[in-house]
């Protein structure tokens, strides 16, 4: 159901400058792109689903940034919103995604025995591995423009397809709206259960809207395989455990993911994804793989190092504290994962996360015992 | 035109048929197969007003209270006539379940077609709100003729500040949830032309929230002026708060008595205040105020959103009628001290605030005091009834100093018969 600016016929009984949003103090990638001629090219359209270019935009207009910090601005309402917006999408996604091109076509290879390595990251260093992503049903509209149907509708084939896995994947659902209070005291020890988005990013962008209806978390017995249902997007897939055999969480995550996707397309609702764009999330910012391979991992000495950024920049990595995207580290242990989601492959970035990691173990050693990193610091991967 | 219409009834026909088998999957495969503008159209009718119906049984507002699923079919593929619909009307209701003590409303209008298309939900939502209004058989009586207003100059040893503020909209141009940047835009300049021609005591100036500089953003906060953009989710969940600041602004006159809120929670929101006890002026002042703008926009063809049902239409159904607040800051140190405190506001249709304002705690002994009702009764008697309890209760203060007794007064009847 379509939320804020439906009436865009009766819009364009304004001139463009009258709708045309005050951007001048704004900095995100949408306020970049988005000039007034785009705007009055744009302004007519709509998805099929009814999502229009105000929509696209609300969180940009209504967030105008940080001057350190640039966010995307924009979202999709559904799977056409990157095809019907493209001339305002793919300039963007070329912004944020290292020049891709309206042309570049992305790989997907879920084939975890591709990967090398990984099952040896040190775990003195290497506290816990996790990789997470995103995934949109086919024939559903995006949590940004999605009505209280839609939304129960995705959470209803979500838990069939959920609660039919077995073995190592065998699990249970816990909506949000119905949780004990023991059940939720659970989740939170386990830094499973995700909570009302307060940013303005999301809430800007009618994310929020009617929760806690069709939300809930669903984990396996082991807790080590966890699905978000209908938080920022369809489903959050996250594969996590203690210690640094990255290798068999980048197994699980992929074995997962493929058993979940078989069901999903059995009902005729496979997952969104298109040979250009991967994986269709809601925010173009993860699209391709929607990937965020991690450690949290011990490095004091080699984060005091001055080239430490400069590694990270070239491995193609990023940190974050270990509370998560916008949090500060706490003890030298960092967040440590792939910069990348779009232009290449799941293995490949979780590769690049299994080397880089290992190469800066070795350097957080080589520093301890006073010795220089500098013959170790890689070229621009 | 004919041959696309004729198209969607068959169509919906079909995907009618195979909701209500529970074939829901395959109805959404026979929709993807569709393509153009219409399939929106189609997708909705897929989903029943059941499927959508929100869960509302932890809730408490007057919209969950009002809001059946038989009205929410019937209305809910209903749109006014600038496109707003009833899942916007009720989405900050759905977002903000409520608080065991505090009802809030619920619902909010995008425009004053809003309470119209969806009287079936907006007519017990005012019911409940105003005492049992009802809007099918009422009328909502307008008099702001502020020569009738009788002993209204309380004594400053108690009363601080006196104060009248209401909303007003503009008719033709979407409310706060609704409205484009464009119309935004257009009720700002509408406003601020006019306000630009008021002259003598009421002459002033426009600060847009956008534009102002440091220095002009700090007197209006030590002038206690400013507003900022909404937190309350209540607001926010309403989509009040979208391209902010865009449009939004403070004008007031030069001897700060007189000053209006441009696109905060209304198009409008018109205040009338000063030191001291002079009611009196202070809302003969209001009254002249209102009407000259009035005028100042009818010079240029546009007027005031109102009708003999509901009085003045603004974006939150609370405050239809009047929108009319009027109230002191008091001091009552041995009455707000008092068991009987609270029903005697109760019986005088009075309620008590903080000095901050609404939702804040009395510091001291000092109270907001201000008129209950907004609907029903006009602004003639909702200011006359604040003016009488006021002195009512500075009468019942000044016992208690004397250590005399106080009565609570018998409760005042709703509405004229």
């Amino acid at each position: 159901m379509p939320f804020g600016n439906t009436h865009n016929n009766f819009k364009l009984n304004y001139k463009v400058e009258e709708e045309y949003p005050d951007l001048s103090k704004h900095n995100n990638h949408m306020a970049k792109v988005l000039t007034k001629e785009l705007y009055g090219k744009l302004r007519d359209k709509q998805t099929p689903n009814g999502f229009t270019l105000d929509d696209v935009i609300q969180t940009g207009v209504d967030n105008p940034g940080h001057p350190f910090i640039m966010t995307v601005g924009c979202v999709a309402g559904d799977e056409e919103s990157y095809e019907v917006f493209k001339d305002l999408l793919d300039p963007i996604i070329s912004d944020r995604h290292n020049g891709y091109k309206a042309t570049d076509k992305h790989k997907t290879d879920l084939n975890f025995e591709n990967l090398k390595g990984g099952d040896d990251l040190d775990p003195a260093y290497v506290l816990s591995s996790r990789v997470r992503t995103g995934r949109s049903i086919k024939g559903f509209t995006l949590p940004p423009h999605s009505s209280r149907g839609e939304r129960r509708g995705i959470e209803k084939l979500s838990v069939e397809a959920l609660t039919s896995l077995d073995g190592e994947f065998k699990g249970k659902y816990y909506p949000l709206k119905s949780m004990t209070d023991a059940e939720q005291e659970q989740l939170i020890n386990d830094h499973f259960l995700f909570d009302k988005p307060v940013s303005p990013l999301l809430t800007c962008a009618g994310m929020a809207r009617d929760w806690p209806d069709g939300r809930g978390i669903w984990h396996n017995d082991s807790k080590t395989f966890l699905v978000w249902v209908n938080e920022e997007d369809h489903l959050r897939v996250i594969s996590m455990q203690q210690g640094g055999n990255m290798r068999e969480v980048f197994r699980r995550f992929c074995v997962g993911l493929q058993k979940i996707e078989e069901i999903f397309k059995k009902h005729n609702h496979g997952f969104m994804w298109n040979e250009h764009l991967g994986y269709i999330l809601t925010c173009p910012s993860n699209l391709g793989t929607g990937l965020r391979g991690g450690v949290h991992v011990k490095l004091p000495k080699l984060s005091t190092h001055p080239k430490f950024d400069e590694i990270l920049t070239r491995l193609r990595l990023q940190k974050r504290g270990t509370g998560g995207v916008d949090t500060a580290s706490v003890g030298g242990v960092f967040d440590i994962s792939n910069a990348d989601r779009l232009g290449s492959s799941e293995v490949a970035q979780v590769q690049l996360v299994v080397d880089g990691v290992k190469l800066m173990v070795e350097m957080e050693k080589k520093l301890e015992k006073g010795e220089a990193i500098d013959s170790m610091i890689p070229a621009q991967k | 035109m004919a041959s696309s219409f004729t198209r969607l009834i068959s169509s919906r026909n079909t995907a009618a048929l195979l909701a209500s088998l529970g074939a829901g999957t395959m109805a959404t495969g026979f929709l993807m197969s569709e393509n153009g503008p219409l399939a929106a159209d189609k997708k909705t009718k897929l989903y029943p007003p059941s499927s959508d119906f929100p869960d509302l049984r932890k809730h408490n507002n007057c919209m969950a209270a009002a809001l059946t699923p038989a009205i929410y079919a019937k209305l809910r593929d209903k749109v006014t006539p600038n496109n707003w619909t009833l899942d916007q009307s009720i989405q900050t209701g759905v977002d903000n379940p409520g608080h065991p003590f505090i009802k809030t409303v619920g619902c909010v209008a995008g425009d004053e077609e809003s309470y119209e298309v969806f009287a079936e939900l907006f007519d017990p939502v005012i019911k409940d709100r105003h005492n049992g209004y009802d809007p099918r058989t009422m009328k909502h009586p307008t008099d702001l003729d502020s020569s009738k207003i009788t002993n209204a100059v309380f004594d400053e040893n108690y009363v601080l500040s006196s104060r009248v503020r209401t909303g007003r909209s503009i008719r033709g141009l979407s409310l706060p949830p609704a409205c484009s940047r464009a119309e935004r835009r257009e009720v700002e300049r509408v406003v601020v032309t006019a306000l630009a021609g008021l002259k003598g005591d009421l002459a002033g100036r426009y600060y847009g929230l956008g534009d102002m500089t440091e220095k002009e953003q700090q007197q209006l906060i030590d002038d206690h002026f400013l507003f900022d953009k909404p937190v309350s989710p209540l607001l926010t969940c309403a989509f009040m708060a979208r391209d902010w600041p865009d449009a939004r602004g403070i004008w007031h006159n030069n001897e700060k008595t007189f000053l209006i809120w441009v696109n905060e929670e209304d198009h409008t929101r018109v205040i009338s205040m000063e030191k001291g006890g002079n009611m009196k002026r202070v809302f003969e002042r209001f009254c002249r105020g209102l009407k000259q703008v009035e005028h100042l926009i009818q010079e240029r063809g546009w007027e005031f959103m109102w009708n003999e049902r509901l009085g003045y239409i603004l974006t939150c159904p609370s405050n239809l009628g009047t929108g009319l607040r009027a109230g002191v800051h008091v001091r009552l140190p041995k009455l707000s001290q008092d068991p009987r405190f609270s029903k005697i506001l109760d019986n005088l249709r009075l309620q008590k605030r903080g000095t901050g304002g609404v939702d804040t705690a009395a510091t001291g002994d000092t109270f907001d005091i201000s008129n209950n009702d907004r609907l029903g009764k006009s602004e003639v008697e909702l200011v006359q009834l604040l003016v009488d309890g006021v002195n009512h209760l500075i009468e019942c203060e000044k016992k208690l100093e004397k250590g005399q007794d106080i009565k609570v007064p018998a409760p005042i009847t709703q509405f004229r018969k």
